[in-house]
């Protein structure tokens, strides 16, 4: 492996890392806050995609465009609390099947409103050239956003006023109601918080993708979904390492081999790490620290 | 509380029953016939996608099948008698092709079926159709090699497609080939024609890539070829995901050119994607919208007048479209439905004036003669045409496929008939 071919598999990873975090957050957010598993997360990103990407044709410049997908995506996500999700809490099963209801409808009317595909934004920034070859800026620009988005993540749920409270009512609602805490405004933010990243998420993609079809989040599902499992309940200790670990064998296996190979490992790695840790990246974390802290 | 919820709910269900309502009107409104009538008139099968991953390449196929039969049936219909379509969404699925395939031909008795999009999907519901000996239509651009009795493959092979594209490029560009192509039989036996074209014209093929269904990564793909520095790219991508290569070469200022048997003709991506992602797209066709020529320039006007939202008119539309004509030409030739008589009128020979071009069917492998062109997209993703040819299916004469006289159902491949493979 030469220089060149290190920066490759560099750049390959960045781009793997982004994408499964990017894919994961909104989902881990809902499911690790809330315990709802959120089977329309792939639509919630289409919905930021498709805001995207007809506002940029409305004329918007793209980081408008994206603002205008991150706001409908949020505002989306609160008027399906409002109206149905809201309703499931505590009912896992009975949760994934309204929602996985709600995807395919989704789908299905985005076809009939906007047809099989919308014409694409292209992809801003160009590319980088090294050597013989070249990659593309924006797609090594995502991996950025993906730690900037798990940083703010960090300090919105550790340093704020709203964190500690959000926090306080997914440990113990009862608690946190008899201290004055609004749970339901709680839930509901958390929500809105889960379906602005899926928004994010969709905008951001918007641009690095062929025309958008309404099978759009399909795409993001299998990563997301392998990544919540291996990360485990916490999002901010599991989406990053599952993120990383993933990323690396797939960019390793694919940069080796062929994207297919690089799939393939990375779905067996996932398998594996679910046999050997049951509860994810952070079921492991946790049980370093408790241990750590009784040897104190 | 309870009471307000109800409401809600009941408002809820009152908008999708709207919105479906308005959707029924929409559908009636683009003139399409009663799918599943229950008539006792004569019906022919339409299973062509609309929704799931190659909803791009099946509406157009769907809807151009529907100008075909509205113009017979206000010709007076075929044989004096209105057709019925029978037409649901098999959605990209080959499981609900399979089982859609069987009802159209044990429920609904079609007398001639139109079906699938991709060889994996023709393969899937052949055996059904062999079972029940069912004259069926395949229309969609492929690999070659079905010799079939009852399968009628309308749409150029391979050995047409790619014979008319590759050696182009070899002279054009230079000998160096990089192959990257669907995962499944399509796209592996589309690859072993390019290396066996790739012998033929003095060429090499200097990298292979069989890359899945679905996928949308192709930052790897893309410093491989980079690696190799080829000549030109033969490209046998396919479906919606894999349209995210092209996007990704301009992303990533890749400006080798490409050859396809697969791109623009039937998923218009250089109508879906932002120049420059096709710039240098050289694909082997036997039609596409932009041809011009005055019997196309019609063509195109019925069909944008019956469909006036439709995306694009792509290869395969057309392919159903003149073939839906042809089988109407035999039947009427035949005096029957009956489908052995209207086979063996169909094996009799038969020439029918396609937007393409005339076109003649030959008897002995149920292939067509077309006329291939080389259309190339530029910078502007403006495409123009070149190198007309009249190209006959050759490679099921070279194995010896002959219908009528040796009435088999098989698929040859040509790594069985070729050592240079």
């Amino acid at each position: 492996m030469n220089g060149y071919e290190l920066l490759n598999v560099t750049f390959q990873f960045l781009e793997s890392f982004a994408f499964i975090v990017l894919a994961t957050v909104g989902l881990a957010v809902i499911f690790g806050m809330m315990g709802i598993i959120n089977l329309a997360h792939g639509e919630f990103i289409l919905v930021g995609a498709y805001a995207t990407t007809l506002s940029a044709h409305q004329g918007l410049p793209l980081p408008a465009a994206m603002l205008v997908g991150v706001v409908a995506t949020t505002i989306f996500g609160i008027v399906l609390e409002r109206t149905i999700i809201r309703r499931l809490y505590g009912r896992l099963l009975d949760s994934m099947v309204a929602t996985f209801g709600i995807s395919l409808v989704l789908v299905q009317l985005t076809r009939i409103l906007f047809g099989n595909s919308i014409d694409q934004v292209s992809t801003p920034f160009g590319a980088i050239s090294y050597g013989s070859y070249s990659y593309s800026l924006y797609r090594v620009l995502l991996a950025g956003a993906a730690i900037a988005t798990l940083l703010g993540l960090y300090l919105l749920f550790t340093r704020t006023a709203f964190g500690i409270r959000a926090r306080a009512t997914i440990q113990d609602e009862e608690t946190a109601r008899s201290m004055g805490v609004d749970t339901d405004r709680m839930y509901m933010s958390t929500f809105a918080i889960g379906s602005a990243l899926a928004g994010l998420t969709g905008a951001l993609y918007a641009p690095a993708r062929a025309s958008p079809t309404p099978e759009f989040g399909s795409e993001f599902l299998v990563d997301a979904f392998v990544a919540v499992v291996v990360g485990g309940p916490s999002v901010l200790v599991g989406t990053p390492l599952a993120g990383g670990f993933l990323g690396l064998i797939e960019a390793f296996f694919t940069f080796q081999w062929t994207q297919f190979i690089g799939t393939v490992a990375m779905l067996v790695a996932a398998i594996v790490m679910i046999r050997l840790l049951p509860d994810g990246f952070s079921g492991l974390v946790e049980s370093v620290r408790t241990s750590w802290r009784e040897s104190e | 509380m309870t009471r307000r919820s109800i409401s809600r709910r009941s408002a809820l269900a009152g908008g999708v029953a709207s919105g479906l309502a308005a959707i029924g009107g929409c559908l009636s409104e683009g003139g399409i016939l009663n799918g599943s009538g229950g008539s006792d008139g004569p019906m022919i099968g339409v299973l062509e996608d609309r929704s799931g991953e190659f909803a791009l390449n099946g509406t157009a196929k769907w809807q151009a099948s529907l100008l075909a039969v509205e113009e017979l049936n206000a010709d007076g219909g075929v044989l004096g008698e209105e057709l019925d379509v029978y037409d649901p969404d098999p959605q990209s699925d080959n499981q609900r092709y399979q089982e859609l395939t069987r009802e159209a031909l044990n429920r609904e008795g079609v007398d001639a079926l139109w079906a699938g999009y991709s060889s994996a999907t023709r393969e899937a519901i052949r055996p059904i159709i062999n079972e029940e000996e069912q004259l069926y239509f395949y229309t969609t651009q492929y690999e070659g090699g079905v010799c079939d009795r009852t399968t009628f493959a309308m749409g150029a092979t391979a050995r047409q497609q790619l014979g008319a594209v590759i050696p182009y490029m070899i002279e054009e560009y230079g000998p160096r080939i990089y192959t990257i192509a669907a995962d499944y039989n399509f796209g592996q036996i589309s690859g072993d024609w390019v290396r066996l074209l790739a012998d033929e014209h003095d060429a090499e093929v200097v990298g292979e890539e069989f890359i899945p269904l679905g996928e949308t990564d192709f930052g790897s793909t893309i410093n491989a070829i980079q690696g190799e520095d080829p000549d030109f790219i033969a490209s046998m991508l396919v479906g919606d995901g894999h349209a995210n290569f092209y996007e990704q070469r301009a992303d990533n200022e890749l400006d080798v050119p490409m050859a396809s048997s697969t791109t623009m003709a039937q998923g218009y991506e250089h109508r879906r994607l932002d120049p420059p992602a096709l710039e240098d797209m050289y694909v082997g066709v036997n039609y596409m919208e932009e041809l011009e020529t005055d019997r196309n320039a019609a063509f195109v006007d019925a069909f944008y007048e019956q469909f006036p939202d439709a995306d694009y008119l792509n290869q395969e539309a057309q392919n159903n479209y003149f073939s839906i004509h042809m089988w109407a030409e035999a039947v009427e030739a035949a005096g029957t439905f009956d489908q052995e008589a209207v086979i063996a009128e169909l094996e009799d020979g038969i020439e029918v004036e396609a937007p393409e071009g005339d076109v003649e069917l030959d008897p002995e492998t149920h292939h067509m003669t077309h006329h291939m062109r080389i259309g190339r997209a530029d910078g502007e993703h403006e495409v123009t045409f070149s190198d007309e040819q009249y190209i006959e299916p050759s490679f099921l004469h070279e194995v010896g496929c002959n219908l009528p006289d040796d009435p088999e159902q098989t698929q040859y491949e040509p790594d069985e008939f070729y050592d240079e493979i």
